[in-house]
């Protein structure tokens, strides 16, 4: 290493008198994003699962139609069927959430993100906007990816559903949605908890203890809580001919807002946290 | 104790109002002004205040745990004082607009994705901030790791850790550097280039800010000094101002009449220490001061020398009483600690 190095650049003259830019701060988190591998991995479990259980189920219902029931026939629901998968999606979609936030805690890149972006409003900002759309994207792909896979290996004389059909559409299309939006909740408790073990048993908490609590609980009580879980928002919107036990649903798109509504609470505390905690 | 200097805070102001006019117009510099860090049951950094200039490379030294490196995060917007301020040419960091070009900061080696390679971990902070592509390969070459720009960083060793967290301080070609335990993990030649690295940057006009827990290693480097000891202001100054000033001038005597003589020369005012070898320290009289006083009541020297202490040493006496958690003295043993029992506090 010569020691006549000089450490100067030619950086552009604008240098000091600039701010960091948004666009700027979604790059760099985007960047962040993709170069850990864990990503990928996230990404290909999500696709497994969602386009595995899609195909599972269609080959299973097209080999036993024959045998089901009179009520069972009646019941059955092709677009639901082919979104199953969407529920195992939802916890893998959930950990990508959370290691957008819990691994800059684990690792102390917290403080190389801060120190380049001061603004914690900033960094915050460019977190959500790039989980937003990878997760829109990657959400809507599979959502449909798993409907048409499932559709195509259900063989007749099981019924199919065609997105022309009222309802199946939505299901599809808001199947997606729900998936972004766990997303985001998961991205405000790992906010939140700062921690990776800590968000992951939260959030499953969340989306599948909490349901198993509720239903032990008196029916005076777990009846009008029911509805307001975000397991059963989540298949509210991916069922076209809904049938749930015999608690009441939140309509599919009422659903959607109160899910939007906890994402944002869960968001907006981790970011007023995150403002005020050190780092 | 021979010197319980406590530098006032008088005394730093008075420093940086000379310091300020003999530099130039527009000195770049760090502003700390009585910050505070308070935890749940202890308080970190205590009403802490120091300047650090452009042009030299500034040492910040104390023990571990006395608060440096809360310090350097304070510094760098990372954690917010309970009180007091911390500015960069007069901005808090939060005020810059694009912090890197600004300044830069190594404050641990190992906050890195270990997934994430070099290069990547770079990128992402040049993109946040519009600092070119390019310069991320430049500076990893200048930090010579080029070649493993694309290895993950998991894989890298401590000092290969060190140099990448120093390239990312020096990826926006900022004004201003801070340094935490640079040298920690480095092997010699490594060492030998962060030393250089330092002095090269502040000869370039930076502002370098180092902090070490070893002063050894600040002499070598360093042309001012920050001392602090659990979390309090204990020296700033030149380096050699501080072992001028701060580092214990005492005078060694021996006496066969050494009691008689010790109980004289605390009357008049000195502070003595009687050594494990039998030989008195005095501090607070001078050599021929001693030898008077000796002369006049008729006692026999066989000794009288002054002593100038070691800068690591001045830096322990300094220390000491805010060394955090410090090893048991082992009974007879040789060393700064064993060496006291004074017979008389008369200093302050």
């Amino acid at each position: 290493m010569s020691t006549d190095l000089t450490y100067t650049s030619h950086l552009t003259a604008t240098s000091s008198h600039g701010r960091v830019r948004t666009r700027s701060a979604v790059k760099g988190e985007w960047t962040k994003l993709r170069s850990v591998r864990s990503t990928a991995w996230t990404l290909l479990t999500l696709a497994v699962l969602t386009l595995g259980v899609a195909a599972i189920a269609g080959v299973a219902v097209s080999g036993s139609w024959t045998t089901m029931s009179t009520v069972e026939r009646l019941s059955f629901d092709p677009t639901a069927l082919s979104l199953r998968g969407m529920l195992f999606g939802q916890l893998v979609v959930g950990v990508l959430g959370i290691l957008v936030m819990s691994a800059e805690y684990t690792t102390g890149t917290i403080r190389s993100t801060l120190m380049a972006v001061s603004s914690r409003t900033k960094v915050m900002f460019a977190k959500i906007a790039v989980m937003t759309v990878l997760g829109l994207v990657v959400s809507e792909v599979l959502s449909f990816g798993a409907f048409w896979l499932g559709q195509a290996l259900l063989r007749s004389p099981a019924p199919h559903a065609s997105l022309s059909q009222p309802g199946v559409l939505r299901a599809v299309a808001g199947g997606g949605l729900v998936l972004m939006v766990l997303g985001l909740v998961a991205l405000g408790l790992a906010t939140i908890l700062r921690n990776t073990a800590g968000a992951i048993t939260a959030y499953v908490g969340i989306l599948l203890v909490l349901p198993i609590i509720v239903q032990a609980l008196p029916s005076s009580i777990s009846q009008p809580v029911t509805k307001y879980l975000p397991f059963h928002i989540s298949d509210a919107m991916t069922s076209v001919t809904h049938v749930l036990g015999n608690s009441p649903s939140l309509s599919p798109w009422v659903g959607f807002a109160v899910l939007c509504g906890y994402a944002a609470a869960a968001l907006g505390v981790g970011t007023w946290l995150f403002i005020r905690r050190d780092a | 104790m021979i010197v319980t200097t406590r530098v006032d805070q008088t005394f730093i102001h008075h420093r940086r109002r000379v310091t300020l006019a003999a530099g130039h117009e527009g000195d770049r510099m760090i502003e700390v002004r009585g910050i505070t860090k308070r935890y749940k049951d202890t308080t970190a950094v205590s009403d802490l205040s120091f300047d650090v200039h452009e042009g030299v490379v500034t040492g910040f030294l104390g023990p571990n745990g006395s608060g440096k490196s809360t310090t350097m995060r304070m510094i760098m917007g990372l954690d917010a004082p309970d009180e007091g301020t911390a500015t960069i040419d007069g901005v808090a960091y939060h005020g810059l607009g694009l912090p890197l070009r600004e300044v830069g900061a190594l404050l641990e080696a190992r906050a890195i994705h270990p997934g994430r390679s070099a290069f990547q971990h770079l990128w992402f902070m040049a993109q946040t901030n519009d600092i070119p592509r390019s310069r991320v390969s430049e500076v990893l070459e200048m930090v010579g790791l080029r070649e493993v720009a694309q290895r993950r960083v998991g894989k890298f060793s401590l000092g290969m850790g060190q140099r990448l967290g120093i390239a990312a301080a020096l990826l926006g070609d900022p004004p201003t550097l801070l340094f935490d335990e640079p040298i920690n993990g480095l092997d010699p030649e490594g060492i030998l280039w962060v030393r250089n690295l330092l002095k090269g940057l502040a000869l370039e006009g930076r502002t370098v800010f180092v902090s070490s827990h070893l002063m050894s290693e600040m002499a070598l480097t360093a042309d001012q000094l920050v001392v602090i000891g659990r979390g309090r202001l204990i020296s700033a100054g030149s380096v050699s101002d501080f072992i001028a000033e701060s580092s214990g001038q005492f005078v060694r005597v021996r006496s066969p009449q050494g009691d008689g003589l010790a109980a004289l020369l605390v009357q008049r005012g000195a502070h003595v220490v009687r050594e494990s070898d039998g030989s008195f320290s005095v501090s607070g009289l001078d050599a021929p001061a001693i030898g008077t006083i000796a002369g006049e009541a008729g006692l026999h020297l066989h000794e009288l020398s002054p002593q100038m202490a070691s800068l690591e040493e001045a830096f322990m006496e300094l220390t000491r009483d805010s060394v955090e958690y410090r090893g048991h003295d082992v009974a007879g043993a040789s060393g700064v600690d064993a060496r006291t029992t004074p017979l008389t506090e008369t200093r302050k």
